[in-house]
């Protein structure tokens, strides 16, 4: 066992890396949720668009394209659910899960023809004398632009929730959407869009691992990445910049048992690599524990199937 | 043109599948003027109202603003025109702050920050105090239909409909709405006032119109007509009030003392040092508005949620620690508030209704089989017992209408022949006749020498049947006193003067003193 061999700057620069596709992946479901709706069907979102990215890349030899085919191929799913939950009124846990597996299914599919391929690479931007900075250049500015633009997303997701009008809108919705269609508000409408944006970053966060954190394609290669956004929502409280640091904290675990591993730590890999997902577990075990103002950041109507029948 | 009618509403029809809702309904509203609709639930009060605030499409008929032709397609067209609406339920969003739900209903709102302002100086002007930084969940009723107005009087309406506002609120609080309400009408603004309490409609009304099953009735001057009269003209038949009766009163059978219960929900009141004693034939009423600790009252003698032993006594009996099977077969049955999902399950039949609460006194289960012929037969009993309008005991609960699943399931209770009853709000959004029979029932049963406990928000249904009063107010109950000779003064104190008694009073409470 070496522990000297992890480079601590390594770590952390690989950690930013680490946390993108459920940053990502996180921050799109946090909209869904805010509006009132659960979409489970993450995973299958984040697969989906991991393959999409992935062919698209490979066949124009644009990476850039893939990522905007990941965004489509996510939305596109997110909308078969909009449409099966908020029109047909289906079970919302029910088919996200449907979702997940019709998701995974399908990728493998698609994938089939693109197994052992190296995908196009993607550069990280330059930032000229940033990058160079001692310490912080080679954590924060030696990344590629889509590490940015999910901390971007980030960001605006926190204006838009907190500081516009139509994020109040969609506040109102998911808290009371009874309310809110008295009041006039377009309830569909706003949660559509939101299930599309939600499916749109899963999709992106998902060709995130597969063009540039692996970077190739094997089936299920998401390995509950999905999941992990889903409880990182809930570890957040519903807030945008919470679950950024909780995206960090994930990442962190995932890279530092990655590197306890290569430095040959006498535990077995297997619970290394449970680890994340242990994490996963206790911490939302933990959330759940503190019933009364937990319950509270949860949008009232989360889940809750609306029809507007009066 | 000032003595024109502010708005005419000219053979407005709407159907639902199988009920037609509006029936070419006419009406109209003067200028300053405060105007009643009146009538039982069900006859189409709340459609109309939608239709006037562009919530919902009439099949038939036009309506006219001002003389010119008016037809919202959705409200935000009725918000601009000068039509305001106040709602009985479901249009504050608890999570978000006073301004935030304010900025949700206006059509252009201002920045938050310059918003603020503006709900303090209307709220200052109007005497409804109202901080504008803090979240709807923590508010109380008053302070909630407060937000509710503002939001509507920023907007500066022509028209201001209100949809039975005072249901909640403590008869002081009722006072300062009225003062509200009528500065309102002398600024020139009119006001479509719905309600079924007729004795504030005299008190307030200058007109009202009278819907019976989708039809205009009646038009009348409210305060030329006595409240029987009106009550005559909404139910289309007279009915018979329930009777007080004077009984002897026997021994203590229900006794709960010094209960304590933290809050069941996040919005919750814990109850603190609950202590009242019910003798055999005796009726306990207690008032409070709503989210003062009634449903952990319920809770906490119904059994869903157990206490310390001895803060329950049933016929001397410490119950406290009890499930509600234990405790139903000890004959402390009950019915909370909430029907559809609490007191009876939605989609499951009035017999497997019947099943749930009736199996072990009414002896429905044979170890561990269910006797369903049993529970049939109990459930018709009960719809014949208690005039329950249904189409037969294999049509789910949901399909009754509100009165008569209440007739239900407070039947299924009487019928098991309680030593002690607890019901909460037994005859919310109930029409006169139905809730006229409930509470005939709850006096008969207690002719029988049951003890009984009415949580209500109704104080003059409480005033009408029960023997005692006590009121909760933050989660703590004030000594119950004898009913006989207390007026409405004195029961408003106690529901809402005591504020500054509870030591962890919350930092709106302050401001309500001033009011």
């Amino acid at each position: 066992m070496d522990l000297s061999a992890i480079d601590p700057l390594v770590l952390l620069a690989s950690l930013m890396v680490a946390a993108t596709p459920i940053m990502l992946a996180g921050i799109g479901e946090l909209v869904v949720e805010k509006s009132g709706v659960l979409n489970l069907g993450v995973e299958g979102m984040m697969i989906t668009g991991a393959i999409c990215g992935f062919a698209i890349a490979v066949e124009t030899g644009s990476p850039a394209l893939g990522f905007l085919a990941a965004a489509a191929g996510g939305a596109v799913l997110a909308l078969v659910f909009g449409i099966l939950t908020q029109f047909l009124l289906s079970n919302q846990v029910a088919t996200g899960l449907a979702l997940t597996l019709f998701g995974l299914g399908l990728s493998a599919l698609i994938g089939q023809s693109y197994i052992g391929i190296k995908p196009p690479h993607f550069d990280p931007l330059d930032i000229p004398l940033l990058k160079d900075l001692p310490v912080l250049g080679p954590v924060l500015f030696r990344h590629d632009v889509i590490v940015y633009l999910a901390l971007g997303l980030v960001v605006a997701v926190w204006w838009f929730l907190n500081r516009s009008r139509a994020g109040l809108v969609l506040r109102a919705i998911g808290e009371n959407h009874d309310a809110a269609h008295a009041l006039g508000y377009k309830v569909m409408r706003m949660r559509m869009l939101a299930i599309v944006f939600g499916g749109a970053l899963a999709g992106l966060g998902g060709a995130y691992i597969s063009l540039v954190r692996v970077p190739q394609w094997t089936e299920g290669m998401t390995a509950g990445a999905g999941w992990i956004a889903l409880a990182l929502v809930v570890f957040a409280s519903w807030r945008p910049l919470r679950l950024a640091l909780g995206a960090w904290l994930f990442g962190g675990i995932t890279v530092l048992q990655l590197n306890l591993q290569a430095a040959g730590v006498a535990i077995p890999i297997q619970y290394l690599s449970m680890s994340p997902y242990i994490a996963t577990i206790l911490v939302l075990a933990f959330l759940s524990s503190r019933s009364g103002r937990a319950a509270l950041d949860a949008p009232a109507s989360l889940g809750k199937p609306f029809h507007a029948s009066s | 043109m000032s003595d024109a009618p502010l708005l005419v509403v000219d053979g407005i029809t709407r159907r639902y599948p199988g009920v037609v809702a509006n029936d070419h309904v006419s009406f109209d509203v003067g200028r300053a003027e405060i105007h009643a609709l009146l009538g039982e639930n069900g006859a189409g009060k709340s459609t109309l109202v939608k239709i006037i605030y562009g919530l919902v499409q009439p099949d038939e008929g036009r309506m006219l603003l001002e003389g010119t032709p008016y037809a919202p397609a959705e409200p935000r067209e009725a918000r601009a025109a000068g039509i305001a609406m106040v709602f009985q339920h479901f249009s504050l969003f608890e999570a978000l702050s006073v301004a935030e739900n304010i900025a949700l209903g206006m059509e252009d709102p201002p920045p938050m920050n310059a918003l603020a302002t503006r709900i303090r100086e209307v709220s200052a002007a109007y005497g409804l105090p109202l901080d504008p930084m803090r979240l709807v969940g923590e508010l109380s009723a008053g302070e909630r239909q407060r937000v509710e107005i503002i939001r509507c009087l920023l907007q500066e309406p022509r028209l201001l409909i209100m949809d039975e506002p005072t249901s909640v609120l403590t008869p002081q609080e009722v006072e300062i709405l009225f003062r509200t309400l009528r500065r309102l009408r002398e600024e020139g603004r009119s006001i479509l006032y719905i309600s079924h309490k007729l004795e504030e409609i005299r008190a307030l009304c200058d007109r009202a119109t009278i819907l019976r099953l989708g039809k205009v009735v009646a038009s009348c001057d409210p305060r030329a007509c006595s409240a029987r009269e009106l009550a005559e003209m909404m139910v289309g038949s007279s009915f018979t009030q329930p009777e007080r009766t004077q009984r002897p009163f026997g021994d203590v059978v229900l006794e709960v003392k010094d209960l304590d219960l933290p809050a069941g929900s996040p919005f919750g009141t814990s109850l603190r040092n609950v202590s009242f004693k019910v003798r055999a034939g005796e009726i306990l009423g207690i008032g409070g508005v709503a989210g003062n600790g009634q449903e952990e009252l319920l809770a906490a003698l119904s059994g869903e949620r157990t206490t310390a032993a001895g803060a329950v006594r049933l016929d001397k009996e410490a119950i406290g620690r009890l499930p509600p099977n234990p405790r139903r077969a000890r004959g402390l049955l009950s019915a909370p508030e909430e029907r559809l999902g609490h007191a009876a399950a939605p989609d499951m039949t009035l017999t497997e209704n019947a099943m749930m609460t009736g199996a072990v006194r009414r002896h429905l289960v044979e170890r561990g089989f269910l006797r369903w012929q049993a529970a049939r037969r109990f459930a018709e009993e009960i719809v014949q017992r208690f005039d329950v309008r249904t189409a037969g005991v294999e049509h789910v609960a949901r399909s009754l209408s509100g009165g008569n699943l209440q007739k239900f399931v407070i039947g299924r209770e009487i019928l098991q022949a309680p030593r002690a009853l607890v019901v909460n709000q037994p005859t919310w959004g109930v029409d006169a006749a139905a809730a006229a029979a409930i509470r005939q029932a709850l006096i008969d049963l207690a002719e029988k020498g049951v003890a009984v406990v009415v949580i209500s928000q109704d104080l003059d249904e409480l005033l009408e049947i029960s023997d005692s009063f006590a009121a909760l107010n933050a989660g703590r109950l004030s000594e119950p006193r004898p009913t006989e000779g207390l007026g409405i003064d004195e029961i408003g104190l106690l529901m809402g003067g005591v504020h500054g008694a509870a030591p962890a009073s919350r930092n709106g409470a302050g401001q309500e003193e001033t009011v």
